[in-house]
């Protein structure tokens, strides 16, 4: 009986804890509404903030969306060989890319890289009392620091995502036609046929939420890090294993409510 | 005399730790003021108390006679613009280069064109004895340095007021006596009213015109220099002599 209340306590805690996280960070993304409506818009924090989650970003996504795209033709090549159905194969690869894998594999990776370091920027901006010193100098650090970097990345990871279906797509096609003997016409041809814009369209949107979520996150993790070093690491890690499994699992109710 | 600051009976706890006990203090205007107290004793907590960082659970602040403690988040930041704070290890912000800190409360404020703001850099780093590091890094700069481009950019925006965090902490003895010469000739020079706090015993004798006493959450003596020196109140006497004999507790 001890073990069970205890059990129900321990419960009750995390739930509160949880429930308490989840208000701080929506009450975070109102007041970065807030500040990024009120003039004057920072743009050239702005800019720098995309150059940083977005150009720098290229090279792995490239990689990620291209071996993506090369493996998903492999695989659906011996499932679809059992009956004959090969000219599926780059049509398959073009939906999973643009629907599902191109956003989420590009938000996974742009965690990594950017939610990651605006976590650890932020919060050893906090440690060594920079934030402090940009409320002192009566500049809000949610328009100078927060705002930008969820800007950049709404705007960046679509258009980091574009690259990746193209690659994707791009790299299916060098292994079902170079290697796999496909047809190039047959290949193409059901591409364009099954693939529609909506598609596209939606998995962009997909991306942007995305965007959306790993900055706040990053940003709410490092803005609100405690305790030196140790803290700083410990808000990185938090940071970027929350915004993954957000992404995840709204990758499932956005996919539910939008095909 | 002419209070700049005026703390009335301020109350700080955080969790179940009671910081701030009931503090009383005036802060005289054209004058430096000294906090001591040991570390960990509040004097922090006490200073962002000043500029609005922080606000008490029970109390007045008033700044240049205005009660900060009911102002909302734009009031506070007219008031925040009368101040110039240094911070312990400076605070600058490390994306930005030197001449970038400096600037950065002049173009986040005024419309100066940007060869007045550059003038202005220059003028300011000249005053720390800096001149010409515009374009470093702050990573660059030794701790020493990095506290005087804190000055400079504390300073930037003419302020009345100049909070100073432990500024001679972690300096070598050279360095100390430079920084508390550079307290004294600015606060000379810009007519400033600064509070330091520090529990480095050479220096707030040689830079302080008050000095005040904090322990356990309240001000247990303010004075001058020489009252202070001649004080018989056991705790200060324990502090100034740095023994661990007395009736402060060290843990």
């Amino acid at each position: 009986m001890k073990i069970f209340s205890l059990f129900l306590d321990r419960l009750g805690k995390s739930v509160l804890f949880y429930v308490e996280e989840l208000g701080k960070i929506v009450a975070l993304f109102f007041s970065t509404l807030f500040w990024a409506v009120r003039p004057p818009l920072k743009l050239k924090n702005i800019i720098k903030q995309m150059e940083f989650v977005g150009v720098k970003s290229i090279f792995v996504v490239v990689l990620t969306g291209g071996f993506t795209g090369m493996v998903m033709a492999l695989q659906s090549y011996y499932g679809f060989r059992l009956f004959s159905a090969e000219s599926m194969v780059g049509s398959t690869v073009a939906l999973g890319m643009t629907r599902e894998l191109g956003p989420v594999l590009t938000s996974l990776m742009v965690t990594a890289r950017a939610g990651s370091a605006m976590a650890a920027e932020l919060g050893t901006m906090r440690v060594t009392e920079q934030i402090d010193a940009l409320y002192v100098m009566a500049a809000n650090p949610i328009k100078h620091l927060i705002v930008p970097r969820i800007i950049a990345s709404i705007l960046m990871v679509p258009l980091l995502t574009v690259v990746s279906d193209f690659v994707g797509i791009l790299g299916g096609y060098l292994v079902g036609v170079g290697l796999l003997n496909i047809n190039e016409g047959v290949f193409v041809k059901n591409i364009t046929r099954i693939v529609d814009i909506d598609d596209i369209m939606n998995g962009l949107v997909k991306a942007a939420c995305f965007g959306l979520i790993l900055s706040l996150i990053g940003c709410y993790k490092g803005f609100n890090t405690r305790g030196g070093a140790e803290g700083v690491g410990k808000a990185t890690t938090e940071a970027v294993v929350l915004a993954s499994i957000s992404i995840l699992v709204s990758d499932y109710f956005l996919t539910a409510i939008m095909f | 005399m002419n209070p700049m600051i005026k703390l009335i009976d301020v109350h700080k706890s955080f969790g179940t730790q009671k910081v701030l006990d009931g503090i009383n203090l005036e802060i005289e205007a054209g004058k430096t003021t000294v906090i001591i107290g040991k570390s960990g004793g509040g004097k922090s907590v006490l200073l962002k108390h000043i500029i609005g960082l922080l606000k008490p659970d029970r109390g007045e602040i008033w700044v240049d006679g205005v009660n900060i403690t009911k102002l909302n988040d734009r009031e506070l930041n007219e008031v925040r613009k009368k101040f110039g704070m240094l911070f312990q290890e400076a605070a600058l912000f490390d994306s930005m280069t030197v001449g970038e800190n400096v600037a950065f409360p002049l173009r986040e404020h005024t419309k100066k064109s940007e060869k007045e703001i550059q003038e202005i850099v220059a003028d300011r780093l000249r005053a720390v004895g800096l001149a010409g590091v515009e374009n470093k890094m702050p990573s660059e700069l030794s701790g020493g340095m990095k506290k005087r481009v804190g000055l400079a950019r504390a300073l930037a925006m003419h302020p009345q007021i100049v909070l100073f965090d432990e500024p001679t902490t972690g300096l070598d003895p050279v360095m100390t006596e430079a920084i508390n010469q550079l307290i004294i000739e600015t606060q000379k020079n810009f007519s400033l009213t600064c509070v330091v706090i520090s529990h480095d015993i050479d220096s707030i004798f040689k830079i302080g015109h008050k000095i005040a006493m904090l322990y356990e959450g309240k001000i247990i003596e303010y004075g001058t220099p020489e009252e202070i020196k001649n004080s018989r109140n056991p705790v200060l006497l324990q502090f100034l002599s740095g023994s661990t004999e007395g009736p402060m507790k060290i843990m």
